[in-house]
């Protein structure tokens, strides 16, 4: 078939030769088709990605805003009554609300403070030449593979009240039963604990990364003037690392404000409340809450935004530090 | 040669090798923890002590996991999941970043501010209007619903950009140019091959990220529709099945072919992350 058609083409050789302006004109074709390549396809390459974010990223965002005006159920999602501003003011006035804006900073200090510092040390060993280095590095990762799902499952049978090994273990040195389900503190350390386990071996090896790209020159000029392993940590590892530690304290603490996962399974069948008490709900789980169990989406819309303006917060602070940092090193 | 370059390249001692090996033990022991609370009974696990080793019902739980909670259907559905997800961040990601690495275009930087200002904004921002548009278009317990939202990443131009600014020598594709390439062309035989090791590193992270996404699947899917494997083991947490020894042979299920990969391609796995972490 191929080369049927190709037969019965004239070919375009004699034609070349014969008439220059013919070949102008393909020449002409061809650099217009050329220039029109050059000048839209970046814009068909990038089309994909900002259609699908303009239709599953920004509309949704700004739509959220709208919701958050109006008061809305979930029963039915197009009956939309404008309340203003209510829903927000009902927010500033809501005890559960600040409950939940309290632990989730409570957890988030408890999980992200241990993890990093834990990660840091980690990446330091690992950071030594070690025999299976490979397999340190691949079996301090596999918490990062657990699901947030799995993961709580398991640890809700280990830090069980009556039967836990967290809770036997603790016996065996004499201390008493922690109920860690129904306990203040003690439910918010046993959330964070679960957070701890699966992110410090990834932030061990994101702290890893950036160890090895020190310039072993430093350490050698810090080792001349007398430095012992110690003060090189102190004063070669930490000031390099400095910018990789200020981007994992930001990823873990956006993480952080939106825990959700773990706190909603650690309640086992109870549902969303976030323990009897409330004790663990976090702004996450609260807006889950409001949304999902109690039909309210205007009221969930004004929590999204309202943890979105932490973030901002939290941005803000990250952008004032690292200004800061940025400065003293220059200067 | 190695004593001279100091500093970094010292040898581990014995306490580094025990401080590890108590760490990597606390990291893998819930794990195992799991397979072998899968391998007992509802009964034994509410005994004093806890059991250390495996019993002998692995097999009848995992039974009862795969039907009864519909973990097999879950397996299925994720993967197909992750995976459309995996190949759809990949190849868009790639082209855009591409685009924002090596051509020329009107708001350029503007558009890519935007980009990154995406990774910025929290999932739960969304949640709300777009279960309403699922809801909507009747995908709500339908695949679509949890594959279509997160098909592109801005993470992952990001990534793709930042690989490709420094892989990509642009002589390569100005010859090619020359030769009369068009740019599809150009995707096609010189950037696809050389962006490869860093589609297939983000290839993995988003497999493994789409596997374990929570919250918007467990509001879009159900545990008796079409769920993930999360939806799937979050009923079985909320007391589907009462049964301890069931839930963890769920949870076991669920979590062995990630950590199947992770064996397979721990290294690729490990490089990547490390990777990604230099540039980001």
């Amino acid at each position: 078939m191929a080369s049927d058609t190709t037969a019965a083409v004239p070919s375009p050789t004699p034609g070349q030769e014969s008439t220059a302006p013919a070949r102008a004109r393909a020449d002409e074709r061809r650099s217009r088709r050329y220039r029109r390549d050059v000048r839209w396809s970046p814009y068909a390459f990038t089309a994909p990605f900002f259609l699908f974010f303009a239709a599953f990223g920004l509309f949704p965002l700004l739509y959220t805003g709208w919701a958050s005006l109006h008061q809305v159920e979930l029963t039915s999602p197009n009956d939309m009554t404008w309340v203003g501003l209510r829903n927000f003011s009902r927010l500033l006035s809501d005890d559960f609300f600040w409950n939940a804006l309290r632990n989730t900073f409570t957890i988030g200090v408890l999980s992200t403070v241990p993890q990093l510092l834990i990660a840091l040390g980690i990446a330091h060993l690992l950071n030594y030449k070690l025999r299976g280095s490979m397999f340190f590095r691949v079996a301090v990762l596999t918490p990062y593979a657990t699901s947030v799902a799995a993961a709580t499952l398991v640890f809700v049978l280990l830090f069980g009240r009556d039967y836990g090994m967290v809770n036997w273990a603790l016996g065996l040195v004499g201390f008493d039963h922690i109920d860690w389900q129904n306990g203040g503190l003690s439910s918010q350390l046993a959330v964070s604990t679960i957070v701890v386990w699966r992110w410090t071996g990834y932030n061990a090896l994101i702290y890893l990364a950036a160890m090895q790209a020190v310039s072993a020159d430093l350490y050698e000029s810090a080792a001349l003037d007398g430095a012992s392993r110690w003060q090189q940590f102190r004063h070669v590892t930490i000031p390099s690392l400095r910018p990789t530690i200020l981007f994992t304290a930001v990823v873990s603490t956006i993480g952080a404000t939106q825990l959700f996962g773990e706190p909603l399974l650690f309640n086992g069948s109870a549902g969303a409340t976030g323990g009897s008490d409330h004790q663990f709900q976090t702004l996450g789980l609260y807006l889950y809450e409001q949304g999902w169990v109690n039909l309210h989406l205007g009221r969930a819309s004004a929590i999204a935004w309202a943890m979105f303006l932490i973030l901002l917060l939290i941005g803000a602070v990250n952008w004032i530090v690292s200004h800061k940092l940025r400065k003293g090193m220059t200067s | 040669m190695r004593a001279q370059r100091a500093g970094r390249q010292l040898h581990g001692g014995r306490l580094t090798y025990a401080v590890l090996i108590v760490f990597t033990a606390g990291s893998l022991f819930p794990l195992i923890w799991t397979a072998v609370a899968a391998s007992r009974t509802n009964t034994r696990l509410a005994q004093t002590p806890p059991p250390f080793w495996f019993g002998s019902h692995l097999f009848r739980n995992l039974q009862i996991a795969w039907t009864d909670a519909n973990m097999g259907a879950a397996l299925l559905n994720t993967t197909i999941v992750a995976g459309s997800i995996a190949a759809g961040t990949v190849f868009f990601s790639t082209l855009s970043g591409f685009a924002f690495a090596k051509l020329r275009f009107r708001f350029k930087n503007l558009l890519l501010l935007l980009v990154i200002g995406t990774m910025m904004v929290p999932p739960q921002l969304s949640v709300v209007p777009l279960y309403m548009l699922v809801a909507e278009l009747s995908w709500t317990d339908q695949l679509q619903a949890v594959i279509l939202p997160t098909l592109v990443s801005a993470f992952g131009v990001f990534f793709m950009r930042q690989y490709l600014v420094e892989a990509l020598p642009t002589e390569l594709i100005e010859a090619a140019r020359v030769d009369g390439a068009s740019s599809w062309r150009v995707v096609w035989h010189i950037v696809f091959p050389v962006a490869r090791p860093a589609m297939a590193v983000l290839g993995m992270l988003t497999f493994v990220m789409a596997w374990n996404d929570f919250f918007w699947p467990i509001i879009a899917l159900t545990q008796n529709g079409s769920p993930t494997v999360q939806v799937a083991l979050t009923g079985l947490g909320r007391g589907y099945i009462p049964d301890q020894s069931v839930i963890m042979a769920g949870a076991l299920l669920g979590t062995l072919p990630l950590l199947v990969a992770f064996v397979v391609f721990g290294r690729q796995i490990v490089g990547g992350i490390m990777q990604g972490a230099v540039k980001g």
